[in-house]
């Protein structure tokens, strides 16, 4: 098959879509540019799910191996002849799952927004956007160039920037897309340092070409990067160190976190598709296409496997206290890609020790699905409740059937419910966990407890505890193109577990043989059930357990409410600390030195010209005889003087 | 006949550089000016047709010399002239001290 043929269009379709609705939509193209938006997104699905399905099941794999194919590649700026930025296409197991399910939630949101944004002022606006961020997510997913992948990683935070701040004249959703582009950009410095370092010791800026060198311990570029250290750390750990730094930030990993809370303040359609499914996995994706190296450095897991720990555990925790329905989502999220990056933390390169790293994957692919669901639903709510907040709402079960089955099996397939899809990935990162690392399983097993807890605490407060209020009946659901993306996704939530993904997508490409363990299974299941029983015992009727539950943790309590306070260290640091320290001192230095020696130049050339343009009378007969006496003069100098 | 020495011819037309150029320094009606340097490029002729009687006789390239001078005086009069009109036009007199207007 020419892959090339078939993925520039995927990539190209959305950006002509992009400058068309982003040119022309808002004068020309108003109510159509919804419709031309979701074709275009439709073709590039389908194009993408061939590609795979081509992929998978008939020549992506050479004597049962997975090959890295590379598309196509355009030399753009080359450096030397050695190293140069190029613009290619990688297809291997991951980018051609990951393209699946980048167009295929896109194309759902799409389809969603179609309803939900209907008589938007900036409805063409609103499509152009969404266009752009499918066209850098898909080039970031298909990157073959590490320089690549991080200009497609810039392009999305952009896009995501711009829809965060959609609704512009509102100035908390102004501050949240500032605040989300700032600490992702912070965190991509390191990125861009990451890259710097491992290019430098690697020779090289393509994917494959650096993988290749850096993984086998007798080449030049090995020895060189593992020798060179800085601060009694080797060159390598820092390198990937800091590239997984802005993995973290992008992914929303502690304490680079603080941005993904408030970026809910974006239409939820676009919570749905950039932080909840594509954009906020990239970290988890930036690490997967770099894991050969990776993996022979157990120094760099070891920092991937305790982030995302603690990343999973306490976003959990602020998920449970949370009363904003896309707040308790947003830290769901940043736990569920806490799970993603320990489990590749805990993974190794190659055959059973790499385990977790398909886990991982499983486990992005499978969230996918039941997080945009659970967005999708969200929006569905707020768009019914007219706000976002869980004292609001209660008792809808009955006002909007749809959403409530949908909400619940995506409830239950995120809390992994067999035989929902979350159940099959958690449990093998829970597997993967056990063979490494008994500390880390205990916090993902508990993790996975207060998973089904907050999730069911939403649940149970969105959907019951009250008797339905004065709320009219009709219309409840939304509209049809708002139904029918949620149950597109509720039939994948319910069946994106059955993908024999470990045949698929591993570490070296080989297919893995994994077994269900009852009994392991056992010990999951039980504290989920709990956990749900412990949910509905406490917010399926108003009774006050919960209450007298939050006075138990007392201080606790309090502090998980308000985020353990990272937002306000963070606003300490920056205000006290750097504004005062580094700040202010730099400004007195630019106002009163280098401003002065720049005004001090512009004074002294005004005078000088004052000075002398007096001696400019008007009068002709003057500069003539200036003139005269010019030549006067050279006559004498050249006639006596120079001899 | 007589020779008349070439310092001779020599002194007329200094005399009658620097007495131009006197004018040219002191007179203040643009009209004497023109004159002025009318006598300075004459004395220029006067040098030019000296030289080569004197030093090349056989040669002719002196009196071309003058004869394209003689052209260029007469168009830079006409121009200086129109500008002498145009000057009194706008100012109603044509003294070079009154046109200072454009000194920066």
């Amino acid at each position: 098959m020419n892959y090339q043929q078939y993925l520039l269009p995927v990539l190209l379709l959305p950006l002509a879509c992009f400058l068309l609705l982003g040119l022309f939509g808002k004068k020309y193209l108003k109510n159509a540019s919804g419709v031309i938006g979701t074709a275009s997104m439709l073709v590039v699905t389908v194009i993408s799910v061939l590609v795979a399905g081509n992929y998978f099941f008939a020549d992506g794999k050479i004597d049962g191996v997975y090959q890295h194919i590379i598309a196509y590649k355009y030399s753009w700026l080359a450096f030397s002849p050695t190293m140069s930025i190029d613009m290619g296409a990688i297809v291997d197991p991951i980018s051609m799952m990951m393209i699946v399910v980048v167009s295929f939630i896109s194309l759902m949101v799409h389809i969603f927004s179609l309803g939900y944004m209907k008589g938007e002022e900036r409805f063409a606006t609103y499509y152009a956007y969404l266009s752009l961020f499918t066209f850098s997510m898909l080039g970031l997913v298909l990157s073959s160039n590490i320089f690549q992948i991080y200009i497609f990683w810039e392009l999305v935070g952009a896009s995501s920037f711009l829809l965060i701040g959609f609704y512009y004249n509102k100035p908390s959703a102004v501050a949240a897309s500032k605040k989300a582009f700032i600490v992702t950009r912070f965190a991509d410095f390191g990125f861009l340092i990451g890259i710097l370092v491992l290019s430098f010791y690697g020779g090289t800026l393509d994917f494959n070409t650096l993988i290749q060198r850096l993984t086998a311990p007798q080449s030049g570029e090995y020895i060189a990067i593992t020798t060179a250290s800085f601060l009694g750390i080797s060159m390598l750990t820092w390198g990937l160190s800091l590239v997984f730094i802005g993995g973290a930030g992008k992914s929303a990993m502690f304490p680079l976190h603080i941005w993904l809370p408030d970026a809910m303040e974006g239409p939820t359609p676009v919570s749905a598709l950039i932080h909840a499914a594509t954009m906020v996995v990239a970290g988890v994706y930036l690490v997967a296409r770099l894991f050969p190296v990776f993996a022979i450095d157990v120094s760099a897991l070891q920092v991937v496997t305790w982030v995302g720990a603690i990343s999973a555990f306490i976003a959990a925790i602020i998920a449970c206290t949370q009363t904003d329905i896309k707040r308790v989502l947003a830290y769901s999220t940043m736990s569920q890609i806490g799970y993603m990056m320990f489990a590749l933390g805990v993974s190794r390169y190659g055959g059973e020790s790499g385990l977790g790293y398909t886990a991982s994957l499983f486990h992005l692919f499978t969230h996918a699905f039941f997080k945009s669901l659970l967005f999708l639903g969200a929006g569905v709510i707020i768009h019914f409740v007219h706000s976002n907040d869980l004292k609001d709402m209660g008792g809808l079960r009955k006002l909007m059937p749809v959403t409530h089955i949908a909400f619940l099996v995506a409830c239950l397939a995120i809390a992994g419910v067999p035989p929902f899809a979350g159940f099959f990935s958690k449990e093998e990162i829970l597997t993967a966990s056990f063979h490494s690392n008994k500390v880390i399983y205990g916090i993902a097993l508990f993790t996975a407890g207060l998973t089904a807890f907050y999730m069911f605490r939403l649940y149970f407060s969105i959907f019951w505890r009250k008797e339905p209020g004065v709320h009219s009946t009709h219309h409840a659901d939304g509209t049809t193109s708002m139904k029918i993306p949620l149950i597109i996704l509720m039939i994948c939530s319910i069946g994106a577990g059955f993908v024999p993904f470990t045949k698929m997508v591993t570490s070296d490409g080989v297919a893995l043989e994994t077994h269900m363990d009852i009994l392991f299974s056992l010990v999951p299941i039980t504290i989920v059930m709990l956990a749900i029983f412990f949910a509905a015992r406490m917010y399926k009727k108003e009774n006050g357990s919960a209450d007298k539950m939050a006075a138990t943790f007392g201080n606790f309590y309090k502090a998980a409410t308000k985020k353990f306070y990272v937002d306000e260290i963070y606003l300490f640091v920056t205000r006290k600390v750097i504004f005062n320290l580094i700040g202010r001192p730099a400004a007195w230095i630019d106002r009163n030195i280098i401003d002065a020696f720049v005004n001090g130049v512009a004074t002294a050339t005004g005078s000088i010209s004052v000075f002398i343009k007096g001696w400019q009378s008007g009068k002709v007969q003057t500069y003539a005889l200036c003139f005269f006496s010019g030549i006067a003069g050279l006559a004498i100098l050249f006639i006596y003087l120079w001899k | 006949m007589s020779t008349v020495p070439l310092t001779h011819i020599l002194f007329v037309s200094t005399a009658l550089f620097f007495t131009g150029m006197y004018g040219l320094f002191t007179r203040r009606n643009m009209i004497t000016i023109l004159m002025s340097v009318e006598l300075i490029l004459n004395s220029v002729n006067i040098n030019f047709v000296a030289f080569n009687k004197y030093l090349y006789p056989q040669k002719m390239e002196g009196i071309f010399f003058t004869i394209f001078i003689i052209t260029i005086a007469a168009a830079e009069a006409a121009v200086a002239i129109a500008i002498v009109i145009n000057l009194y036009r706008t100012h109603k007199s044509i003294d070079v001290d009154d046109a200072t207007e454009m000194k920066w």
